[in-house]
């Protein structure tokens, strides 16, 4: 296989780690809706959470791309 | 049809050739010039009349030092204040390089992975000094948490050595990758507008949600960034 071919099958293959990037934001959304569901004087203790842990996991998405970015063009 | 990699070439704008190193003044540097410049007009505008009571502006200028100082107090903790100005630079720095890249035909001098790894490495060795010397050789302890059992070091000191050091990789890199592919994202729908004709309308109230989403992401992530420095900072000054 020449080196071409095989930079575009890794770089979309790096998109498999993305599935735990969306787990992981998808967990995060889902424990805030069902805290603030169950007790709403909550919402503004864990509201800060959410964000800083969503915007820490997203990063490791991002991380694919890099790799995904890396395998395309070095 | 342009790339949308081209908005992040460098650009020199004034060429400065010092014995064959390249110090032009770039378009990078002239954003991060212009972000010095609005913060400190800002600042010194909104507070150049001392109200008890303040007004609009002057409100606005409380608030974000409210909201810095109250973040470093309570993720930093004790004694942590004499790191203010340092740490509120950082936040106005990397607030207003993700915001000014939004406007149009600018440069996020936040995307590129030199100017993120510059300042997530500034914090990293810093707060690795600020911990050594505060703690001398003790420093190492908190390599392994307190109260772990002692058969379990050999496993645990490298794991938490690993974690340690990739911090500044990954505190760079989340910043500038999530700038990088915001700007991506809103040129390649806005080059849909162009080419769909009447029906560019589609794209183009996409370009204006996408928009919205990347001012939202450009305050989260310069606030995830001052927010990390913190609990690192945090680290180093009361182990763990």
């Amino acid at each position: 296989m020449e080196a071409e071919a095989a930079k575009y099958i890794g770089a979309g293959l790096v998109n498999i780690g993305l599935m735990g990037a969306a787990l992981g934001v998808g967990n995060i959304w889902s424990t805030m809706i069902s805290t603030v569901g169950r007790n709403p004087a909550a919402k503004s203790t864990v509201e800060l959470y959410g964000w800083i842990g969503f915007a820490v996991t997203e990063a490791i998405g991002l991380f694919a791309l890099v790799v995904a970015f890396i395998t395309l063009f070095a | 049809m342009a790339s949308p990699i081209e908005q992040f070439e460098i650009k020199p704008i004034v060429p400065i050739h010092v014995g064959g190193v390249d110090i032009s003044f770039t378009n990078s540097a002239l954003y991060m010039v212009i972000a010095v410049v609005v913060a400190t007009v800002f600042l010194t505008a909104a507070m150049s009349k001392r109200a008890l009571i303040p007004g609009r502006l002057q409100s606005m200028a409380e608030m974000v030092f409210e909201f810095v100082a109250g973040m470093l107090r309570d993720n930093a903790g004790a004694g942590s204040q004499k790191y203010f100005p340092f740490i509120f630079t950082l936040f106005m720095f990397v607030l207003l390089g993700n915001l000014l890249g939004l406007t149009p035909y600018s440069f996020a001098y936040t995307s590129h992975i030199v100017v993120t790894a510059g300042l997530a490495v500034m914090v990293f060795i810093g707060v690795t000094i600020i911990g050594f010397v505060k703690h001398g050789a003790g420093y190492l302890r908190m390599f392994f948490p307190h109260g772990a059992p002692v058969i379990t070091a050999p496993i645990l000191v490298p794991i938490e050595l690993v974690s340690y050091l990739s911090r500044p990789f990954s505190l760079s890199v989340r910043l500038a990758a999530n700038m990088t592919v915001g700007h991506i994202m809103l040129k390649v729908i806005a080059g849909f507008v162009i080419s769909l004709g009447v029906f560019g309308i589609v794209p183009f109230a996409g370009v204006v949600g996408v928009t919205f989403l990347e001012i939202g992401i450009a305050c989260l992530q310069a606030y995830i960034f001052t927010v990390l420095s913190c609990i690192y900072l945090h680290d180093a000054l009361h182990l763990h």
